[in-house]
């Protein structure tokens, strides 16, 4: 077992664990080194070789891996060593990280900061509490994807999709593109929870049917999946009797939403949000230990990788500017901005700002249900900071409103809350 | 084809495994037989682990007997074979005033039964050792020794100790027939058939028909369906200790448990259904236990739900184990009816069983016995030493396959390894808790699946979930619209 210091220990090789790897060595970090658990860099984008990505960050249309490569590119320039192979067992409010490798086995790292940069997971079936048979034939959309993109599978051949998270519509038009029917796309919600341009060019393009306010209500199929019933839902998102349509189907993927993936956080010590589950942050994206950071998926679900990149050159510039002692936060409530959630909006990230910070801060949410023709209102100390009108807000678009330093500096107040109100 | 032994077991649940391995300290050739497709596909994989105190079971009963006679005989078994239990207690909760009176007696059968330390608690006192009970309780009995078990885990390792004694197994058969022939018995299964001196009848929910085709008689099986949540480890501590509702006029209720992994279940339902094979969880079965559950949790929340399931009893209608030499068929024994508190009794079944087989076919013990090899410890429970010496002696314990119940390629590879090894994804699950964690198989099934396929030999097309026609994929891409019949 042997133990070893590094400066900053980044855990997780993603798009978020990349951009902060290379915004903190840009940033002067010489001693720090990136933990991955796959053989290779690049997260969840290598198996997403759909285009799409790219589009605020370079103007370009990117695929996953083309997206990846770019930061995979940038950080081989930078010399940054990333181990793969590598899983995180544990890490300690004291930056001490312990993992393990087929090739260097238990080691344990003494950090002076560490970016937690884990990403998220799916929702399981069991997380819904679906009743029906527990069939081969039922897999997350993100597994799926897996076994059709990496490993080149097909789960099945007739296939219907619960729920209408992003990774489910686009593996709607993959299956189909692949040969498979696609009989349906099933949500519970009165809307989609993905986003717009993918139920256009992933359902709509390909006649899949979208069911909103429908759901999944039994599973038939004893050893591999047979059918689905589907049933309408009433408002409070019972199942309304006399409803049911059946599905003779042999796969059902499910892309009910994802999590941020915080066992490690936990152990840590990092107090977590209970509406984002990831880490409450400070403009910083410093958690509430001292040293510990956290971005991109971990942190918050986002919907876009570009912003997952800018989120996460922030953390890397924070974690380096922690290191250098460059801005030791200020100490004392006083100098605190508490941001709260206000009618229309759900979980804001930062929820901590410090007034003096003298920089850009994104706040970042999402709308609690959609909104025609509102604004997003934020308040200060009784007066209105800023309002930003739209056509149309919607909980699949997270909504990201930039504040200056000065406009920080300028609040007259120690909470600053977010709320979305129609216009009059 | 055409099998033959000295003794062929009906049933790999966790009493047929009981049986096998007991037989199996005897010279004697043993074959057990199931129609799933691994060890405990029944009942055994599917209940709420509890090795029960016995103050359940009508004294003089075999359920009461059984019980408290296998219950003893746990934590040493447990410990020999490297099975997770803990003795957590559990307590009988009165919701009612009038429920009083039945923890009285219920105390009372217990005494009879031979239950050490049971005890009548205050409301307060429950509420000391449990404070997430429901504060309206009257009062609830306590039993001490009550444990927490992984039924289908310890039917693995009697299984695997008997297999290394020379007990072979053989799964997906289905049997179609039994009847008294020549010497013995003849039995018939979907592609093969069986010629043995002594049959033993093991089958749970399958075990009254097979008693019945042996003798003639109309024992009536109900089975009985029991369905769960089961919540995440991160729901761990908000109960230590079983917790029981009274039995009462509003029927019986459902328990709140911990399981020995630290996990948290709800339930069982009581449903009579037709199939003993539908183990379909309902959304009204779902909704029930939630309702019962909250009398004994107000503040239930089902956030951390992993998996919902159900198992199925096989309950006999005259309400009692049926253990023993088969009345009027010589060479025929049988424990059928096995239901709750089964997985208490099995370990002394199996001794009985076995004892009264030896007897009638003049067994020899077996002079040397291979032991069991105590499993190592799980890579997630191992201190930081531990770990570090586990990748050294196996690099494969570097590699983390399953990251929610941290499970390494190591311990993956052992479980297909053993001697009745897995072969699909759930009898890795169940082996070694890959998949069983909050994400439920979301990033691991497909490391698992490559891992089997290498170690079993086989392409990915032909892993299963389960059994026989629960394959995982339907083919290679760009394959799909040539192969679709309906295209």
């Amino acid at each position: 077992m042997t133990l070893s210091s590094v400066d900053l220990v980044i855990i997780g090789a993603g798009p978020a664990g990349l951009a902060a790897a290379i915004a903190a060595r840009e940033s002067g970090v010489e001693s720090l080194l990136v933990l991955e658990r796959e053989s290779e860099p690049g997260g969840i984008l290598r198996q997403c070789i759909h285009n799409g990505f790219g589009l605020h960050r370079f103007q370009e249309e990117l695929t996953g891996p083309e997206y990846a490569w770019r930061d995979i590119r940038r950080a081989r320039e930078l010399k940054i060593p990333i181990l793969c192979n590598t899983t995180v067992l544990s890490v300690s409010a004291d930056r001490k990280v312990t993992c393990v490798s087929r090739d260097h086995g238990f080691q344990t790292l003494q950090a002076r900061a560490v970016i937690l940069a884990m990403g998220c997971r799916e929702r399981p079936r069991g997380a819904l509490c679906t009743p029906g048979t527990r069939c081969a034939g039922i897999y997350s959309a993100g597994t799926a994807q897996r076994f059709v993109n990496l490993e080149g599978w097909m789960p099945g051949k007739r296939v219907v999709i619960l729920g209408s998270g992003d990774i489910g519509l686009i593996m709607a038009r993959r299956m189909k593109l692949q040969g498979a029917e696609v009989l349906a796309c099933v949500e519970i919600m009165p809307y989609s929870s993905g986003l717009n341009r993918n139920i256009v060019q992933c359902l709509n393009d390909y006649d899949i049917p979208l069911y909103l306010e429908h759901t999944v209500t039994d599973i038939h199929g004893r050893d591999r999946l047979e059918g689905v019933t589907v049933s309408r839902v009433d408002a409070s998102r019972r199942p309304v009797p006399g409803t049911e349509i059946r599905f003779d189907c042999d796969t059902l993927l499910l892309s009910c939403g994802l999590i941020p993936e915080n066992e490690l956080s936990t152990g840590a010590g990092v107090v977590l949000s209970p509406v984002t589950s990831g880490a409450v942050v400070s403009e910083s994206l410093e958690t509430s230990v001292p040293g510990i950071f956290a971005c991109g998926n971990v942190l918050h679900v986002h919907d876009l990788v570009d912003y997952v990149s800018e989120e996460s050159f922030t953390a890397g510039q924070a974690a380096a500017a922690y290191l250098q002692a460059f801005s030791a936060p200020a100490a004392g409530a006083e100098s605190l901005i508490q941001v709260a959630d206000g009618p229309g909006v759900r979980g804001t990230v930062p929820q901590v700002i410090h007034r003096s910070c003298g920089r850009e801060v994104h706040l970042m949410f999402r709308p609690s249900a959609v909104f025609r023709n509102s604004a997003v209102v934020l308040s200060c100390g009784g007066e209105t900071v800023l309002r930003k009108k739209a056509m149309i807000y919607t909980p699949g678009e997270m909504v990201s409103i930039p504040l200056t330093g000065d406009q920080i500096a300028a609040l007259k107040g120690d909470t600053l809350t977010l709320s979305i109100e129609r216009n009059a | 084809m055409q099998f033959s032994s000295d003794i062929l077991i009906i049933g790999a649940g966790i009493t047929g495994c009981s049986v096998a391995r007991e037989l199996s300290r005897f010279q004697a050739d043993i074959l057990v037989i199931d129609r799933g497709s691994d060890i405990a596909e029944g009942a055994t994989k599917a209940n709420s682990g509890i090795v029960h105190a016995g103050f359940d079971a009508v004294p003089g009963s075999r359920k009461a007997y059984y019980n408290v006679a296998g219950a003893r005989l746990f934590p040493a078994l447990c410990e020999e074979l490297g099975v997770p239990y803990r003795q957590a207690g559990a307590l009988v909760i009165a919701l009612e005033e009038a429920d009083l009176s039945t923890l009285k007696e219920l105390l009372e059968r217990g005494r009879e039964n031979g239950v050490e330390g049971l005890r009548i608690l205050s409301r307060e006192e429950a509420l000391a050792l449990e404070p997430q009970l429901n504060p309206e309780i009257h009062g609830a009995l306590l039993a001490p020794t009550s444990g927490l078990v992984s039924p289908y885990e310890l039917a693995f390792a009697m299984a695997d100790d008997a297999a290394l004694n020379g007990v072979r197994f053989r799964f997906d058969e289905q049997v179609t027939g039994a009847e008294a022939a020549e010497g013995g018995f003849r039995v018939v299964t979907e592609g093969n058939e069986y010629r043995c001196r002594v049959l033993i009848n093991c089958a749970g929910a399958s075990s009254a028909e097979l008693h019945n085709q042996l003798t003639g008689d109309s024992l009536r099986m109900i089975h009985r369906r029991g369905q769960y949540y089961l919540l995440d480890r991160t729901a761990s501590g908000i109960f230590s200790r079983t917790v029981f509702q009274c039995p009462s006029r509003m029927g019986k209720g459902v328990l709140v448990s911990p399981t020995v992994h630290g996990n948290l279940l709800l339930g069982p339902t009581a449903e009579d259904i037709d199939d003993p094979l539908d183990t379909a969880t309902t959304q009204a079965g779902l909704d029930q236990i939630l309702e019962k559950a909250r009398k004994t949790w107000p503040a239930l929340s089902t956030r951390a739900n992993i998996t919902n399931f159900s198992g199925v009893r096989a309950h006999l209608e005259a309400d009692d184990f049926l253990i023993g030499p088969v009345a009027g068929c010589p060479g025929a024994f049988e424990a059928a009816g096995i239901e709750s508190p089964g997985l208490s009794s099995a370990p002394a079944v199996g001794k009985d069983l076995a004892a009264l087989v030896a007897e009638y076919l003049h067994l020899a013990p077996r002079e040397k016995r291979t032991p069991y090899p105590r499993p190592p410890r799980p890579f997630h429970e191992m201190t930081e030493e531990e770990r570090a010496e586990a990748c050294r002696k196996d690099p494969a314990y570097g590699t983390v396959i399953c990251r929610c119940e941290v499970v390494t390629e190591a311990e993956i590879r052992a479980a297909i390894r053993r001697p009745v090894g897995a072969r699909s994804i759930d009898g890795v699950k169940r082996r070694t808790r890959a998949g069983m964690g909050r994400c439920q198989g979301g990033f691991c099934m497909p490391r698992v699946a490559a891992i089997l396929a290498e170690e079993l030999g086989c392409g990915l097309n032909e892993i299963r979930k389960d059994g026989p026609g629960s394959l995982l994929l339907s083919g290679p891409i760009g394959e799909c619209e040539e192969r679709n019949p309906k295209a």
